[in-house]
């Protein structure tokens, strides 16, 4: 049985490898190439740069299987960086780790995986899939603090049979004993945090250079209209967001809408901010269909815990009605719907609901 | 493993590793010096230095300059002849980045240069080079043969029309991947300049020569010491040297044979695709090496092909490879009107010594396997 293994260079994906060696699978390592900076090079800062391609092919060599850099720059910057932009001028905040997962990652990775006449693909996702008289389940993983089924909520049965995630059941502490009693050389290497195609650390650069209308200036208002000031671009703002509001009021003030035709950013008390729900579109189930339960946990960002909430049906979508009011979610991040550990899907997030 | 990459680099043979083995060991001399130990290394690279020129009929051994390989060869025959004078450089579309990355450090530092376009076969018009040359014209640099393509390209002709527009213009060819199977050699009518590689005709990777016909003037690109009447310093690779020669003259001797051998083996190679796959040969129409296949699948990836083939055991190419491994676009390729998507479908197989009609047909099976199982 041969595991394709997806291999950032990171300590997570060099451990899933070196297990599924362990398992008994046939395993070759490959690095996607995703984006270029000028002169089609590989870049050199930010994730998934030349140096992260050579730690991976160093613990390929030490794992002493076969290691590919494959393609994948047209995909990806159709399906991540260029909807990156159009997001955030849409007054929308993207997430472009979800959009690299659903176009590129588990979908042309995963028909890459047949072609290249493998069985399963294996990534270093911290998150956990397993198998029942039910079915494929996606469940969060052993470490809370890591878990990244947020950004797998999109998959579905066909790609959970043909996916393995060995270092779910696995803490990030463990992992990284792991590399170490290996002899791994990227057990101490720190996560990346970045965006993988912005070298620069500020997004806000890549924006104003790859899309300069979205570094256009416009009003802060009130929620009552009255002008508070000056902003220099709306991709500079998130629904919530609290700091860099270039406006001195004497009290916090929060992002409470963003809107893109107007160039104008609406701000408001912490209480004008938070949000009674939010409707939801493009809502995908794991188990293929909708759960019969509408009492679920949902997240409406990556790194805040799954809040109570309660699913609606509606034409186009679904509206989630949190138990309690929360802080207002950004239009254009995932909610994603959890049953306890288990996953049940997600969509995104269209419109914040207050009242 | 059948290894069809021939044109990347190619297997050393027996008699050149014996060759060299007691330069590893107790033959370590650094030519320039006076004692014995240096005497011996000094009548190894000299002895060398006449076997090469022998076998390639230079007219004195000092008209072949040792260099680090084709590459520095090239550099030193691009650069070399043109950073001196005021004047311009005229090459083609489709030579070896070693050749467009001298022409272009050359057009950075103010020279005017003329890359000269190719047809859809990848050959170049000897009239559109002669059309580019005036009086100012420095050096003219046109391969023998491509690299990637195989596609032969008319030097003769080209000199020819070259001297008689401008007779002062230096005519340099990259022989590298020509020189294992057709007639390179130095000549009154031929090329000044002839860039020729070890590592391409069973010799050492790391070092080559560059033919200087007696008279012309090159300035180094590599200064230092002095070697090779200064116009390339360094410390000779005295082992490689030694290795040198005797590929080069095992090269020459082999050449009918090899084109025989190899052909047969790229004739068949082709001949069972064409019968079993919708292959499409690139430049079918032109003059090509007897090694080269390079061949289109439409519909298949290039770099799934690749990787299929590795894990079957089959050594094949694509275009260049970036630092980190991935894929690069063909320059040659996109000089040819070769689309993007068809140029990343293109594959170039490269047999060589060792190889004839039966490996051809092997090949054929393998590669044909892998193609029916990703269409």
């Amino acid at each position: 049985m041969r595991a394709l293994v997806a291999m950032s260079g990171g300590v997570d994906s060099s451990v899933a490898a070196a297990l599924m060696i362990e398992a008994g699978y046939d395993v070759v390592g490959v690095t996607l190439k995703q984006w270029v900076g000028a002169g089609g090079a590989m870049p050199t800062a930010g994730c998934c740069t030349v140096a992260d391609a050579e730690d991976a092919r160093r613990v390929a060599a030490q794992l002493d299987i076969p290691y590919y850099v494959l393609d994948y720059v047209e995909e990806f910057t159709a399906a991540v960086v260029e909807p990156f932009g159009a997001t955030y001028l849409a007054g929308r905040t993207p997430n472009p780790c979800i959009e690299c997962n659903r176009t590129v990652r588990f979908s042309a990775l995963l028909e890459r995986t047949t072609e290249l006449d493998a069985d399963v693909l294996v990534t270093g996702h911290h998150a956990r899939i397993s198998h029942d008289e039910d079915g494929w389940h996606l469940l969060r993983a052993v470490d809370g603090t890591k878990d990244q089924s947020y950004v797998l909520h999109m998959l579905g049965q066909e790609e959970l049979s043909r996916i393995r995630l060995p270092v779910g059941e696995m803490t990030k502490v463990e992992v990284r004993e792991r590399a170490a009693a290996m002899g791994l050389r990227t057990a101490s290497k720190p996560d990346s945090q970045d965006i993988c195609f912005v070298a620069s650390g500020d997004y806000r650069d890549f924006l104003a250079e790859q899309l300069p209308e979205t570094a256009l200036p416009g009003p802060v208002v009130d929620t009552g209209g009255t002008i508070l000031g000056e902003h220099e671009g709306i991709t500079g703002f998130t629904i919530g967001q609290r700091r860099g509001l270039g406006i001195a009021v004497g009290e916090a003030r929060y992002v409470v809408d963003v809107q893109p035709e107007e160039r104008r950013v609406v701000v408001g008390t912490y209480d004008e901010m938070l949000a009674d729900g939010c409707v939801v579109s493009g809502a995908s189930f794991i188990s293929g269909t909708p759960p019969d339960n509408p009492n679920v946990t949902v997240k409406i960002r990556y790194r805040t815990p799954a809040i109570a909430a309660m699913l609606h049906s509606i034409d186009d979508g679904w509206i989630v009605r949190f138990g309690e009011r929360q802080p207002a979610p950004a239009p254009g991040q995932a909610a994603v719907f959890y049953d306890g550990e288990r996953v049940l899907g997600g969509g995104t997030i269209e419109e914040v609901i207050r009242g | 493993m059948l290894y069809l990459d021939h044109a990347a680099t190619t297997p050393i043979r027996p008699e050149v590793s014996e060759s060299m083995a007691p330069y590893l060991g107790e033959r370590f001399g650094n030519p320039s010096g006076i004692h014995a130990k240096a005497r011996q290394a000094k009548n190894s690279i000299e002895e060398a230095r006449e076997r090469i020129a022998a076998s390639i009929g230079a007219a004195k051994p000092l008209e072949i300059v040792f260099t680090g390989g084709g590459t520095e060869a090239d550099n030193l025959a691009v650069t070399g002849a043109a950073i001196g004078a005021p004047g311009s450089v005229v090459t083609t579309a489709v030579e070896h980045p070693a050749v467009l990355e001298s022409v272009r450090f050359l057009s950075r530092v103010g020279h005017d240069v003329t890359v000269v376009p190719v047809d859809q076969a990848g050959r170049v018009s000897p009239d559109a080079v002669a059309d580019a040359v005036d009086s100012g014209t420095a050096v003219v640099s046109a391969m023998t043969a491509n690299n990637e393509t195989g596609v032969i390209q008319p030097v003769g002709e080209i000199t020819r029309l070259v001297r008689s527009v401008n007779n002062r213009v230096l005519i340099h060819t990259d022989a590298v991947q020509a020189f294992g199977s057709l007639p390179v050699a130095a000549g009154s009518d031929g090329p000044d300049l002839i860039s020729v590689s070890a590592h391409k005709i069973g010799g050492p990777q790391g070092v080559g020569f560059l033919y200087v016909r007696d008279g012309v003037q090159l300035e180094p690109v590599i200064h230092g010491g002095g070697q090779e009447l200064g116009r390339r310093s360094g410390t000779h690779n005295v082992g490689g040297i030694v290795g040198l020669a005797v590929a080069v003259e095992a090269a020459v001797a082999d050449r009918s044979d090899y084109r025989a051998r190899v052909g047969a083996a790229r004739d068949r190679f082709e001949q069972d695709l064409r019968l079993w796959t919708n292959v499409k040969v690139t430049a079918a129409g032109a003059d090509r090496l007897v090694s080269h296949a390079h061949l289109r699948f439409p519909g298949i990836k290039a770099e799934t092909l690749l990787v299929r083939l590795d894990f079957a055991g089959v050594a094949a190419a694509a275009g260049a490879a970036c630092h980190s491994g991935a894929i690069q676009e063909s320059h040659v390729l996109a000089a040819m009107g070769v689309d993007s998507r068809a140029a990343s479908e293109s594959i170039r197989f490269s047999f060589g010594r060792g190889d004839d009609a039966a490996t051809g047909a092997e090949a054929a099976t393998i590669v044909s396997g892998v193609v029916e199982d990703l269409s």
